[in-house]
């Protein structure tokens, strides 16, 4: 199956026994997790297996697989479309000497990974794909597709606005819908409004739960770990819709139990953290591993993979293509992304999550070079300051050599908030 | 009671011992490669009812000695207050990270500031520059105290502050000048922390780089104000651990 894939099965062997030894490392070694992460730790272990016979499966019977590397692409489009939304791999250092060739070295560690997985054939999921969408958002990204074209033979990229004013709005449904007349030329199927509105039902169960997820987690003690938490986010962008819902409605009701019986996986009273900034693909798990190993607990993340990915839900009461689209357009302009200027909305969502999940402190992840958030943090670090609410801001990228200063950073920030 | 501290640092490991909040035994040692036979040995033959381990090794000793441990912001804060109930900021260059703790009336961490990957502007890029001259560090210090003003390091990486040296040294400037102008850009680097933090009030400046007299005048003359030195500043670590164990 990975010959097909035209993967290379020596870097990609090497990659998956990195990741099993780091994921058994990282969450197998976590104490009193919930029975019901036994489905996530099954996704991970077949996340390279399983996963993809699915998607190959899907693809013989015609159905068209769709990649993407950001938040903005609107999976309830795909779905319409009768093809499959999947996130791109993007969270560990691969092949960097051959990305260097094609990109800045001060380019932030997401980018290059993305290229890494291609230079290094050992994306899966990349080589799966029959469509990948990239997106304008920041600086890095545009111009980093222009590059990636070079590799990736089926990439589209959508422009997306930097502003929220009325002509900015426009800008975001005049892409969706040429983003649905690409769809419908690639699959060779018109978008009914029934099945959008299919989509975005599915696509909104799926966010509830994680809602679910994330008001269960108001709990103290904590019902489950933030590692797992966010696995449960990572998980959101591989896995089958449907299943992937159900499985996470049985997990939360099984931390609905554990809370009646006032059962977590740290005890109460323990420092809880506030983790806002920049998305952690699989298998970057860096910052919550040094958090949760460090006495404190994560509960929740003010993050594309995260709340800022699913806060929003799409009006389903709409019935015509019109309505339906413009409800699409209402919700993904409402994401509070850095790469639009203002953002005030940022800062307003971080602190109603800090006072939402009793958060005693906040981290703010950037990655190094990662401008908007970045620039961001310095802002939101002094308006915290004011405020009273600990904040510890975090430049880190995917290597391993910081972890013992940023070890010693986080305890002194726990310490602060015992 | 009998509390006692060890500071497992990057360079070098000091153990306290206080008994009634008197210091009763003093030890220092290098971290060298194999920390816990040297804690091990620094220990030997000396008695504690309760010992809190602190600094980079500080998780390796904890285990070790089945003790808790505290981060050094924690410890050096605790310290320095102890030593100087007035200070409000804590400048800690030691082996290889440079520290900036702000502490609050109650004398708790406040906010702190840390160089977050490579050793530029502490202990260890001082030892490496003192030895592209051929001084050993105390003569590195004086050398510079007694050094002009007149040249400029602009790089603050090790590798490319030594090729700068090496070519300060070709043109035949003054071994002394260029001391001080390494002196200078730790300082500069270290002042820049300080404002970042929101520095006022009276600093407390610790770390075995604190030893180091002209590092202190040249702080003194670009704040204006005269900066605390303890009598053992590279102690402040263990001590503040020894007392955090009492608590």
């Amino acid at each position: 199956m990975w010959e097909d894939l035209n993967l290379d099965l020596n870097a990609h062997d090497a990659l998956l026994g990195v990741l099993g030894k780091v994921y058994g490392d990282i969450y197998m070694a976590q104490k009193e997790r919930p029975e019901g992460m036994d489905y996530f730790n099954f996704v991970m272990t077949e996340i390279h297996g399983l996963r993809i016979k699915e998607l190959l499966e899907e693809k013989k019977q015609g159905r068209k697989i769709v990649g993407s590397y950001c938040v903005f692409v609107p999976e309830e489009l795909v779905l319409a479309a009768g093809a499959t939304l999947i996130g791109l791999c993007s969270g560990a250092d691969f092949a960097t000497h051959e990305v260097e060739q094609m990109l800045p070295r001060n380019t932030c560690a997401l980018i290059k990974s993305s290229f890494g997985f291609k230079l290094g054939k050992a994306c899966p999921y990349l080589e799966v794909a029959d469509m990948v969408v990239g997106e304008n958002t920041c600086d890095g990204k545009k111009k980093a597709y222009e590059s990636l074209k070079k590799i990736v033979n089926n990439l589209y990229v959508m422009d997306l606005p930097q502003m929220k004013t009325p002509q900015g709005r426009e800008l975001l449904k005049n892409e969706f819908l040429r983003f649905k007349d690409s769809l419908e030329t690639f699959t060779g199927k018109p978008i009914t409004p029934t099945d959008l509105k299919q989509g975005i039902l599915t696509v909104n169960a799926k966010r509830r739960a994680l809602h679910r997820l994330a008001s269960l987690r108001k709990a103290d003690p904590a019902p489950i770990s933030g590692l797992d938490a966010l696995l449960a986010n990572q998980v959101f962008f591989y896995d089958n819709p449907a299943r992937f819902t159900e499985s996470l409605n049985a997990l939360c009701d099984e931390l609905e139990e554990r809370i009646q019986e006032k059962k977590g996986v740290v005890s109460e009273q323990t420092p809880r953290i506030l983790v806002s900034g920049c998305p952690m693909a699989v298998p970057n798990w860096k910052l919550p591993w040094i958090v949760e190993t460090s006495g404190a607990v994560i509960v929740g993340e003010e993050s594309c993979v995260g709340e800022r990915g699913v806060r929003e839900l799409t009006e389903e009461s709409g019935n015509s293509m019109e309505e339906l689209m413009e409800a699409l357009v209402d919700r993904y302009f409402r994401i509070d992304c850095a790469i639009f200027t203002p953002n005030q909305d940022r800062e307003d969502h971080i602190r109603e999550m800090a006072k939402a999940y009793k958060a005693g402190g906040i981290i703010h992840y950037g990655l190094q070079f990662c401008q908007p958030y970045t620039m961001e943090a310095i802002p939101l670090e002094k308006v915290f300051e004011k405020e009273e609410i600990p904040f510890l801001r975090v430049e880190t990228d995917y290597s391993m050599e910081d972890v013992g200063q940023l070890k010693t950073r986080i305890e002194a920030f726990i310490e602060q908030l015992q | 009671m009998r509390c006692a501290g060890i500071d497992i640092g990057s360079r070098s490991m000091e153990v306290v011992v206080l008994e009634e909040g008197n210091v009763v035994a003093f030890r220092q040692g290098e971290t060298g490669y194999a920390p816990l036979e040297q804690a091990e040995s620094l220990l030997r033959g000396l008695s504690w009812d309760r010992l809190m381990a602190t600094g980079y090794g500080r998780s390796l000793a904890a285990q070790a000695f089945s003790c808790p441990a505290v981060t050094e912001i924690k410890a050096y804060a605790r310290g320095a207050r102890e030593l100087s109930p007035f200070a409000t900021t804590v400048l800690d260059i030691g082996g290889q990270d440079c520290k900036v703790i702000s502490l609050r009336e109650n004398g708790k961490v406040k906010k702190f500031e840390m160089n977050d990957r490579c050793a530029a502007g502490t202990g260890k890029f001082l030892e490496i520059m003192a030895a592209t001259l051929g001084f050993d560090i105390r003569e590195f210090g004086e050398r510079a105290l007694e050094g002009k003003d007149i040249l400029k390091i602009n790089s603050m990486c090790t590798v490319f502050a030594e090729s700068e040296v090496v070519s300060l040294i070709s043109r035949g400037e003054n071994p002394g000048d260029i001391a001080r102008a390494l002196h200078t850009s730790v300082v500069l680097r270290a002042l820049s922390m300080l404002r970042r933090i929101g520095f006022s009030g009276e600093l407390f400046f610790a770390g075995g780089v604190a030893r180091n007299r002209c590092m202190k005048h040249l702080l003194e003359a670009h704040l204006q104000e005269e900066v605390v030195v303890p009598e053992y500043p590279q102690r402040v670590g263990a001590y503040g651990a020894a007392l955090l164990a009492g608590e």
